[in-house]
């Protein structure tokens, strides 16, 4: 299972939770299983084509990646916002 | 006790308070977000908000109290297929029937909702019409903004789109028509004006008291359509400016109109540094400047489309605006005197009175 964590506003969508284990041989697939398990988290990371927001960033063990990427049993997975895209 | 629902650049402002006076802010939702538009369900008492954030998108909320809880809904969200993604929500409208509310959205999309805004679908009419591939956006994106249900029938409907005019169903979204002749795109060459489909409509309301009445604030003038959208005369003639965003109709008067000019395109503030409203009660034909109340030194406004509320008709229409400065003025008697509701609010997108 990935761990994936998560930080306000995420983290409240998820019950308060800063970190779920769900499973997925991928990134989206990873994303899809958070998003099945919380469902107030849907179109916040994944927009309505299955995309990784544009002022979203997924990290894996650190690293930045995106939706197709390959996931093994304990990596983490960061979801973060971009420093793009919010208002001054 | 009024109130208000006031969007913003930084939230959503709940106030209340008494007409003539300084309103209370009592709640602020969304903090840090952008609110496009907040509005009240009168049949239901439930309210909605346009949700943007810059990293997360946007989103359709409702609640039953404005200072509590929040509720996420369904969508608006494009259909697998369509590559289409919602960048903005414009504008939420009840519609004509229990249940039925639309929602106006960038890329220029009609959602329809008909369990009360908790779930919405696409109208894929408007969004397969074959000149699609051909639009064009206006500053603010490809955006339908202004929705014009038909009292009582819900199978009447038009909307306004910048930059691709009005749209017009009349069995209820299934087939669309555009309908543009008379307005003058005089931001383009002028062989264009009378073939050209980027008309640039920034805001449109119906005069529900005589449904085939509409009144547009274009981008360069204010028009009036009196057989549904069909075709539009200028009315714009009298008011010191064709430019503005907002506009507001009594809608007890189907004569009536409320308009906020800005200087021009080039310079989108009110003009020599003074807010006036100017108020049309013969359809058009003359305008009066009603700015009892309202700075006239040095006051540099900008008034957005959707920034522009009201309530009530005749002598009791109350109408609110606010603009990007973040000031929110109101008048308690339909235009005739005006006070300050609010200052030092974030820049103000949308005005409604719940």
């Amino acid at each position: 299972m990935a761990i994936v964590a998560l930080r306000a506003p995420l983290k409240d969508l998820a019950g308060g939770r800063s970190e779920v284990k769900v499973d997925g041989a991928s990134v989206i697939d990873v994303l899809r299983a958070l998003e099945a398990e919380h469902p107030r988290i849907v179109g916040w990371i994944l927009d309505e084509q299955g995309r990784i927001r544009r002022h979203v960033n997924v990290f894996v063990n650190g690293e930045l990646t995106r939706e197709d990427a390959p996931l093994s049993a304990d990596d983490r997975v960061q979801v973060l916002h971009s420093i793009t895209g919010g208002t001054a | 006790m009024t109130e208000l629902l006031v969007g913003t650049k930084k939230g959503l402002f709940v106030l209340r308070g008494e007409p003539g006076g300084a309103f209370d802010v009592v709640h602020r939702a969304f903090p840090g977000t952008v609110v496009e538009f907040a509005t009240f369900d009168q049949r239901t008492g439930r309210y909605f908000a346009s949700v943007t954030s810059g990293f997360f998108g946007p989103r359709v909320m409702y609640a039953e109290d404005p200072t509590g809880e929040w509720e996420q809904a369904k969508g608006p969200a494009f259909p697998e297929g369509t590559g289409a993604e919602v960048e903005r929500i414009w504008v939420v409208m009840p519609g004509e029937a229990d249940g039925l509310l639309y929602a106006g959205v960038d890329p220029a999309a009609l959602f329809v909702s008909t369990d009360g805004g908790e779930t919405w679908e696409l109208n894929e009419g408007l969004w397969n019409v074959p000149t699609r591939p051909e639009w064009q956006p206006g500053l603010g994106g490809l955006a339908l903004h202004s929705i014009c249900p038909w009292p009582a029938d819900p199978d009447r409907l038009a909307v306004g789109i910048s930059a691709v005019g009005v749209w017009v169903t009349e069995d209820g979204g299934k087939t669309w028509r555009t309908g543009y002749t008379g307005l003058v795109p005089r931001y383009l060459p002028e062989d264009q004006w009378e073939t050209s489909q980027d008309l640039c409509v920034h805001n449109m309301h119906r005069a529900p008291a005589r449904p085939d009445r509409l009144f547009m604030q274009f981008h360069g003038g204010v028009y009036r359509s009196d057989d549904a959208g069909a075709t539009w005369n200028d009315v714009a003639a009298g008011l010191p400016s064709g430019f503005g965003f907002p506009l507001a109709i009594d809608p007890g008067d189907p004569d009536s109109a409320y308009v906020i000019p800005l200087t021009a395109d080039r310079d989108r503030v009110t003009r020599e540094g003074g807010v006036r409203v100017f108020e049309t009660r013969d359809a058009g034909a003359t305008w009066s400047a009603r700015n009892e109340g309202l700075p006239q030194e040095d006051a540099y406004l900008t008034i957005l489309r959707q920034a522009f509320g009201s309530k009530g008709e005749g002598d009791r229409l109350q109408l609110y605006f606010g603009a990007t400065s973040g000031e929110v003025f109101g008048s308690a008697d339909a235009g005739r005197t005006w006070f300050r509701a609010a200052e030092r609010l974030a820049p103000v997108t949308s005005v409604r009175v719940a």
